[in-house]
């Protein structure tokens, strides 16, 4: 069985919960979509840009001194970090951008809470010559100050969304309201596996190139496959690019890690999956943090790319299945693990992705004998070091 | 029968449009809606739009999202909105259909938030971020107990589409009079004589339309074309300068009434 169903359904999870006015040009973006993956030249364009410009394949790197640390596990680290830009976030975003050209399409919106996809997004719109609107809360615009001048310095337009809680969910909300304006001229690019279908599907199908070749990798190094696949979550697209591809190898365990902020037991965390219930937030069923009048929570997470309340639908769904297991590592966790892998490896990695790290020591105690696992370090660490001062050397 | 569809066959009868006013329950506080609601009728509301209140109110403009986030400070949740119905009820039977996001809805339950709406009083209820295909269990919920679903279509809705949502409309069709959201327009679209007049070849269900009407000479212009003008933003605009004013009813059931003139 292959999913989403022909309504964007992941199980009872998923689907297009939007206004009427965004009906239509959902159905024919589907479309448009459908008709790129069938077309050779578009794949072929596809991945031009990603061989030529964000530095595809990366590197699938046996983390021999923290294998060693860790006893137990035999860790591999898919870099995504080394990609141009700096994480895995450019793999959706050269995707959905050709996909914009061929609509013909000439002004692209997005969202972005640490900024890192709204980079991605204003470095694709330069690529390609077209007009960048970012949404950002402006609580994330003084947190992450130095992504704003390199979206600026892009030529992207950085809009300060000052409604709700000024953070990534309130800059969703306002780039759905541009979108619903100006629909006839503009996409837009959603940069995670959340939101109407046939995002949740496309950003999967476009991050999947994580997995098919850490897939490829780790055969041609072990001949099998790992026994585990880990990857922070925070909408979820780094996890799902590199968990889709193994959804068939049923002894490959999956293991999404959120934001467990100061503990899954206070209100301080970002953990849709692990405590959220049903709901529908940014056009998708899903799990969500909200409370029992189905008001949506904040989240909080040290990281600002996990720190919303919501989740990707798939994930809600291979959770309910039992097909990936949900966990929580909390700030100090992260933080501790991002001083790790740099003391361990010399890769700083970032704090989104140092949740992944934190929770290996936890899988280490778990395993029975040698186990080999694939983790997915999302993005790199540049753009945390105000963060990491703050709490680590000041 | 449904007091919605009542009211549209009296109104035909007599040839005449529906004025259907929206306020936010629970902006400034639930008793004042209450209030509201019955100078609305005064006025001369046919029908009144009750808005709920929520968090992340995707297809609001400015003037509602703040009146939403005002109504949630003040603990306003959907069962307290019921309530407020059950009350208003003892006093007056115009329709009231409230608006809301799915979410509220959806954590209530569906089939609870049907049976306890229309034990409440509620006629019909119209969910922005819910379209037909979403809602096949809220409307066989609704459609058992005699609550109106009411669903939207929009200028880019194309024809194929229309027949759907009119298909799985009840009490009325709320049209989107362009694309965007709720919120004060300079000018009301010219087109949309012509665009209703393309919802009534596919449905004679009654057309009512909204987003960007704010003057009651909008209203008089919209209310030639269609069956019925709804009118947001520029009663919650007011309603929140006037909220802590002795004159706060005076005001509204004066704005209220110039508009129900232009669209009688």
């Amino acid at each position: 069985m292959s999913f989403p169903d022909k309504n964007g359904h992941y199980g009872s999870f998923g689907g297009r919960f939007v206004p009427e006015t965004l009906m239509a040009l959902l159905m024919d973006l589907e479309q448009e979509f459908k008709k790129a993956q069938r077309d050779p030249a578009f794949r072929k364009e596809f991945a031009y840009y990603l061989r030529e410009y964000a530095g595809r394949p990366t590197m699938l790197y046996p983390a021999q001194r923290l294998s060693r640390q860790l006893k137990t596990l035999k860790v591999y680290l898919k870099r995504e970090d080394l990609l141009h830009t700096g994480a895995h976030k450019v793999n959706n975003t050269l995707g959905q951008i050709l996909i914009a050209r061929r609509m013909g399409k000439k002004r692209i919106i997005a969202e972005t809470g640490a900024g890192q996809h709204g980079v991605a997004t204003a470095t694709v719109c330069a690529l390609f010559g077209l007009t960048c609107v970012v949404y950002m809360g402006s609580e994330d615009i003084k947190r992450q100050a130095l992504n704003v001048v390199r979206m600026r310095l892009l030529g992207a337009t950085v809009v300060p969304v000052e409604s709700g809680s000024k953070t990534l969910k309130d800059a969703m909300n306002e780039a759905i309201r541009d979108w619903v304006t100006h629909v006839k001229d503009t996409f837009y690019l959603i940069g995670t596996v959340a939101g109407p279908h046939p995002y949740p599907w496309m950003v999967r199908e476009f991050q999947s190139v994580i997995g098919q070749e850490a897939r490829r990798q780790f055969l041609a190094r072990e001949k099998k496959l790992p026994d585990y696949l880990v990857a922070c979550v925070g909408g979820g697209s780094n996890a799902m690019g590199l968990f889709h591809r193994f959804y068939n190898d049923k002894h490959v365990h999956m293991i999404g890690v959120e934001a467990a902020g100061h503990g899954l037991n206070t209100t301080a965390h970002a953990a849709a999956l692990c405590k959220g219930q049903p709901g529908v937030l940014h056009g998708c069923k899903s799990s969500l943090l909200q409370d029992a009048d189905g008001q949506v929570a904040l989240a909080h997470s040290i990281s600002a790319g996990l720190d919303y309340p919501g989740v990707g639908p798939e994930h809600a769904y291979y959770k309910e299945t039992g097909r990936a297991a949900y966990v929580g590592v909390t700030d100090k966790e992260a933080l501790d693990a991002a001083s790790l892998l740099a003391r361990t490896e010399g890769i700083i990695p970032a704090l989104e992705s140092a949740h992944a790290v934190a929770y290996l020591s936890k899988l280490a105690a778990k395993v029975k004998g040698k186990k080999s696992v694939i983790v997915c370090l999302s993005g790199r660490g540049d753009k945390d070091m105000g963060t990491i001062k703050d709490l680590l050397f000041s | 029968m449904n007091r919605i569809d009542q009211k549209f066959i009296e109104l035909r009868k007599v040839n005449r449009k529906a004025f259907i006013p929206f306020i936010t329950a629970g902006d400034p506080d639930l008793a004042v809606t209450e209030d509201l609601v019955l100078a609305l009728e005064k006025a001369g509301a046919d029908i009144v739009e009750l808005g709920v209140p929520f968090s992340d109110p995707m297809a609001d403009g400015p003037v509602i999202q703040a009146a939403s986030y005002r109504s949630l400070q003040q603990g306003t949740n959907l069962k307290k909105i019921l309530d407020l119905v059950r009350r208003i009820r003892c006093h007056s039977q115009v329709p009231i259909a409230l608006m809301s996001y799915y979410n509220p809805v959806f954590r209530f339950g569906e089939k609870d938030f049907v049976s306890e709406a229309v034990a409440a009083g509620v006629d019909g209820v119209i969910i922005p971020d819910l379209p037909a295909e979403e809602a096949v269990d809220l409307r066989r919920e609704a459609s058992a107990r005699g609550l109106a679903t009411i669903f939207f279509m929009a200028p880019t809705t194309p024809a194929a589409r229309m027949k759907a949502v009119a298909a799985a409309a009840t009490g009325f069709i709320y049209y989107v009079s362009v694309a965007g959201v709720t919120g004060a327009r300079q000018a009301v679209a010219r087109e949309i004589a012509a665009r209703v007049r393309a919802v009534r070849k596919v449905t004679d269900k009654p057309v009512c339309v909204g987003f960007g009407v704010s003057t009651p000479q909008q209203a008089g212009e919209v209310a030639r074309a269609a069956d019925g003008v709804i009118v947001g933003s520029a009663l919650v605009q007011l309603i929140h300068t006037h909220a802590d004013q002795a004159d706060l009813l005076e005001c509204v059931s004066a704005f209220a009434a110039s508009l129900a003139r232009a669209v009688h």
